[in-house]
C-alpha cells in the first residue's frame, strides 16, 4: 500500500529525514517510536505533502501511485490522513462546514453525489457516538478553544468521517487523561478494517497497550535504527531510548 | 436650474463656485443651514482639500479624484422614471422604512418630511429645517466643526439636503430604517449631502444605509453625518458601501453620545473605487457603550480608509473597536484609530483591533493604532496585524481535501465573518454574508436586481 525507499528531505538546508525506509500493507499497524526531534512528525507532514519540506532524495508510492505527484488535498481524497501532533484552531469556520466540505469534496473525487443535508447529519451523528465526542464540539469553529483532549478526539472524529486507508496518528495519546486514551484508542480499533492501515506515532508504549502493533519501528535522528514486533515497545517502555542512541552512535562512528 | 461647474484648480474653482452661487444656495435652503455657510467657506479657504501631507490623510491622496471633470447640481435633477422600477433592494425579509436620497437630494412619493403616528420624524433634512428650525438648530453644526477639515468644511458650506431622522422620548422604532444613497447620472457628479440622526432619551432604532451607483459616470460623494444619542438610547447603524470603481466616497460621521447610551456602527466596504470613512465618537456623559466596526474588501487598485477617533470624555464609557481588510492586486488600505482618554474619564475600558490579510505582494495596509491616556484607573488594549492567510490553517484543511481555492475561500471567509456576524438584523447579516462570499469568490457584487449594470 505504501512503500516509502531512501527518503531524504530537508527544512531551511537542514537535513531532517536521511533515508527512510518504510513498507505497509493493508491491515496493518505500524508504530513509530523515537526521542523528541528525531523526525517523526517531519515524516508525517512529508506524507501528507506539506511543501515546508523540501525532499531531496527517495521516492514514496500509495497504491501504486507516486505520491510527489498529488497535492495534499488529493493525498487526502486518495485515502491518506493524517491526526495532527498540534491540530490546528481555524476560528469562524464551523465544524459542520469543514466536515460537510471535506466529505463532499471526497465524494466528488470517487463520482459520488454530494450528501444530502439529512445523510450529513446522521453521518455526523454515527461517528460522533463512534468517538464519544460531545455535540458541543462539533457546533464549533474548527478546534477554536478545544482543549488539548478534546483538540485528539476531533482528530478521530475527523477520521471517522472520512474513512481513510492509511491514517498516520501523530501523537495522538499526548496529552490525554486515561479515558480519553482508551475513547481514542477504541475509536481507532473500531475504524480498524481489513483493507485499511495505521500509522501510530507515539512516544508511550501506553497507547500500544490499546492499540497493538504489527511492527514498531524505532526513528532516531532521521533514520529507522530498529524494527520489531510489538514487544519493542515494551522493551523501550523500560529502558528508555538511550541504548539505542548510543549503539547508533557507535555505529557512526 | 441646475448649475454645471468644471473645476480645474480645485481648491479656487470650489471657492469660485461657492461664491458664483451663494446666493442660489442661501436661496434654496434655510436659515439653519445657511448660518454656517459664511463660516464654513473660510474654513475650507484656510485648509483646503487635505494632501498628504497632513498625518491624518498621508495614506489617501485626495487631489487626483478632486481633479475630476465633474458637474455640480444646485438643484436635483428632474427624474422621469420612478426610482422602484430601477431599483429594488433585494434583502428578503428587510422590514424597513425606506428613504431615498438621489446623488443627495431626498426623493419620496409622498411628503418631503413625515411625521408618524409615534412621533418619529423622518425624511429631507431641508424640509426639517424649515419646519423644525430649533430642533435641527440645536444640534446642526455642533459636532462636526468646521474647524475639523477641508471636507467636513466643504460640506457644509454646500450642503442642501440629506437625510433627518428625529426618534423622540421613549420610543422604540419598530421598523428598521432603511437609507438608499442611489448616484445616478449620466454626467460624473459631485455630491455633498448632509444627514441628522436624533435620539432623544430612552429611544431605540436601527439604521441601514446601502450606498449604490447605479450608472457608469464618476461621482464624488462628500458627506457628513452628524447623530446624537441622547441618555439611554440605542442606535444600531450597519453601512454597506457598494460603489463601482470610477466612484469616490468620502464620509465622515460624527456621533455625539450622552448619558449610557449605546451607538453602533458598522461599516461594510464592499466595493468602490476609494472610500474614506472618518468616524469621531465623542462620550461625552458616564456609562456609555459604543462599538464601531468595519469591514473592507479591496481588489484591482481600490482604496479604502478607514479613521477613527473615539473619545472617552467621561467616566465609565466602553468602547470596542473592530476593523478587518482583505485586500487583494494592488489593492491598498489603511486604518488609524485613536482612543482618547480624558484625565477624569477613569474606568475606562477601550479595545481596538485592527487585522489585515494580503493576497498579494502588491497590495499594502498602512495601520497605525494611536492611544492617548490621560486617565489612570482605564483597561486599554490594542493591537493590529497585517499578514497573510494562515499557511498551518490551510494546510489543515486541504489535508481534509478541501481544494486550495476553497480552503483559501473559507479562510478569508472565516476571517471576515467576526465583523458581519456583529450584524443585529438578521436577514441583513445572512445578505451581506452572502455578497462578501460572492465578492471572496470574484464573482459579481452588486447586490440589487436592478437593470442598470454599471461598471
Ligand atoms: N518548521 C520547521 N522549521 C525548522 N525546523 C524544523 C521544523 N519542523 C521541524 N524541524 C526540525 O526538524 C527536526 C525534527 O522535528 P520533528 O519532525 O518535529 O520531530 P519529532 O516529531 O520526532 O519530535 C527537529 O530538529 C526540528 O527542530
Ligand atoms: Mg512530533
Amino acid at each position: 500500500m505504501l512503500h516509502i525507499k531512501n527518503l531524504h528531505a530537508s527544512i531551511d538546508g537542514k537535513e531532517i529525514l536521511r533515508g527512510i525506509n518504510l513498507d505497509v500493507n493493508p491491515g496493518e499497524i505500524h508504530a513509530i517510536m523515537g526521542p523528541n526531534g528525531s523526525g517523526k512528525s517531519t515524516l508525517a507532514s512529508v506524507l501528507t505533502g506539506r511543501d515546508i519540506f523540501e525532499v531531496t532524495d527517495g521516492e514514496i508510492t500509495f497504491e501504486g501511485v507516486n505520491l510527489f505527484d498529488l497535492n495534499p488535498e488529493d493525498r487526502s481524497r486518495s485515502g491518506i490522513f493524517l491526526g495532527f501532533q498540534y491540530p490546528i484552531e481555524i476560528p469562524g469556520v464551523s465544524m459542520v462546514n469543514f466536515m460537510k466540505t471535506a466529505v463532499n469534496e471526497h465524494r466528488k473525487f470517487r463520482g459520488q453525489k454530494a450528501m444530502t443535508a439529512g445523510e450529513f447529519l446522521q453521518l455526523m451523528r454515527d461517528k460522533k457516538a463512534l468517538v464519544e465526542i460531545d455535540s458541543r464540539l462539533t457546533n464549533r469553529s474548527v478546534n477554536e478553544g478545544f482543549s488539548g483532549g478534546e483538540k485528539k478526539k476531533n482528530e478521530i472524529f475527523q477520521m471517522a468521517m472520512l474513512e481513510p486507508k492509511l491514517a498516520i496518528l501523530d501523537e495522538t495519546d499526548s496529552g490525554l487523561d486515561i479515558d480519553a486514551l482508551r475513547i481514542v484508542a477504541n475509536g481507532v480499533n473500531k475504524l480498524k478494517r481489513p483493507d485499511n492501515a495505521t500509522i501510530v506515532i507515539t512516544h508511550y508504549q501506553r497507547l500500544l497497550d490499546y492499540i497493538v502493533p504489527d511492527f514498531v519501528h524505532v526513528l532516531y535522528n532521521g533514520q529507522i535504527v530498529l524494527s520489531a514486533g510489538k514487544e519493542l515497545a515494551l522493551e523501550l517502555e523500560e529502558k528508555g531510548y538511550d541504548w539505542i542512541k548510543k549503539e547508533v552512535d557507535q555505529v557512526q562512528i | 436650474m441646475s448649475f454645471i461647474a468644471k473645476m480645474l484648480d480645485v481648491k479656487e474653482e470650489l471657492l469660485e463656485l461657492y461664491e458664483a452661487n451663494s446666493d442660489t444656495l442661501n436661496l434654496n435652503s434655510s436659515e439653519v443651514m445657511n448660518g454656517f455657510r459664511e463660516e464654513a467657506i473660510m474654513q475650507f479657504r484656510k485648509k483646503g482639500i487635505p494632501t498628504r501631507k497632513n498625518e491624518d490623510y498621508k495614506y489617501t491622496e485626495l487631489e487626483p479624484v478632486f481633479q475630476k471633470d465633474y458637474k455640480y447640481r444646485f438643484a436635483p435633477k428632474k427624474i422621469t422614471f420612478a426610482v422602484d422600477d430601477i431599483f429594488k433592494c433585494d434583502v428578503p425579509e428587510l422590514d424597513t422604512k425606506i428613504l431615498i436620497l438621489l446623488n443627495g437630494w431626498f426623493i419620496s412619493d409622498e411628503a418631503q418630511l413625515q411625521e408618524l403616528d409615534n412621533g418619529v420624524i423622518i425624511g429631507s433634512l431641508a424640509e426639517a429645517a424649515k419646519q423644525y428650525p430649533d430642533l435641527v438648530g440645536e444640534h446642526y453644526g455642533q459636532h462636526a466643526k468646521t474647524s475639523i477639515d477641508g471636507l467636513v468644511a466643504l460640506n457644509t458650506a454646500f450642503a442642501q439636503d440629506g437625510i433627518f431622522i428625529y426618534v423622540p422620548k421613549n420610543v422604540v422604532v419598530a421598523h428598521d430604517i432603511q437609507i438608499i444613497n442611489i448616484l445616478l447620472d449620466d454626467e460624473s457628479l459631485i455630491v455633498q449631502h448632509r444627514n441628522l440622526f436624533i435620539m432623544e432619551e430612552n429611544s431605540e432604532a436601527k439604521l441601514v444605509i446601502c450606498d449604490h451607483t447605479l450608472s457608469e459616470s464618476e461621482f464624488l460623494t462628500n458627506s457628513v453625518t452628524e447623530i446624537v444619542a441622547k441618555s439611554n438610547s440605542r442606535l444600531d447603524i450597519v453601512k454597506m458601501q457598494n460603489e463601482h470603481n470610477k466612484a469616490t466616497q468620502l464620509s465622515s460621521t460624527f456621533i455625539s453620545q450622552k448619558r449610557s447610551s449605546n451607538v453602533s456602527t458598522n461599516i461594510i466596504s464592499l466595493h468602490g473605487g476609494m472610500i474614506r470613512n472618518n468616524v469621531q465618537v465623542v462620550m461625552e456623559e458616564e456609562g456609555c457603550e459604543n462599538s464601531t466596526f468595519g469591514l473592507f474588501l479591496v481588489d484591482k487598485k481600490q482604496h479604502v480608509s478607514n479613521h477613527t477617533i473615539v473619545e472617552h470624555a467621561s467616566p465609565n464609557c466602553r468602547s470596542t473597536q473592530k476593523f478587518k481588510g482583505v485586500l487583494d492586486d494592488q489593492g491598498t488600505g489603511a486604518f488609524n484609530g485613536r482612543i482618547l482618554v480624558h484625565p477624569d474619564a477613569q474606568k475606562t475600558e477601550a479595545f481596538q483591533s485592527n487585522n489585515n490579510i494580503l493576497l498579494t505582494d502588491e497590495a499594502t495596509m498602512n495601520t497605525k493604532p494611536m492611544l492617548e491616556i490621560y486617565a489612570d484607573d482605564v483597561k486599554c488594549s490594542h493591537g493590529a496585524t497585517v499578514g497573510q492567510l494562515d499557511e498551518d490553517a490551510l494546510f489543515y484543511l486541504r489535508t481534509r481535501g478541501i481544494g486550495q481555492r476553497e480552503a483559501r475561500l473559507m479562510l478569508m471567509f472565516a476571517f471576515a465573518y467576526e465583523i458581519i456576524g456583529e450584524i443585529k438584523v438578521i436577514p441583513l447579516r445572512d445578505r451581506v454574508n452572502d455578497l462578501v462570499e460572492k465578492r471572496l469568490c470574484g464573482e459579481l457584487s452588486r447586490c440589487n436586481n436592478c437593470a442598470m449594470h454599471c461598471g
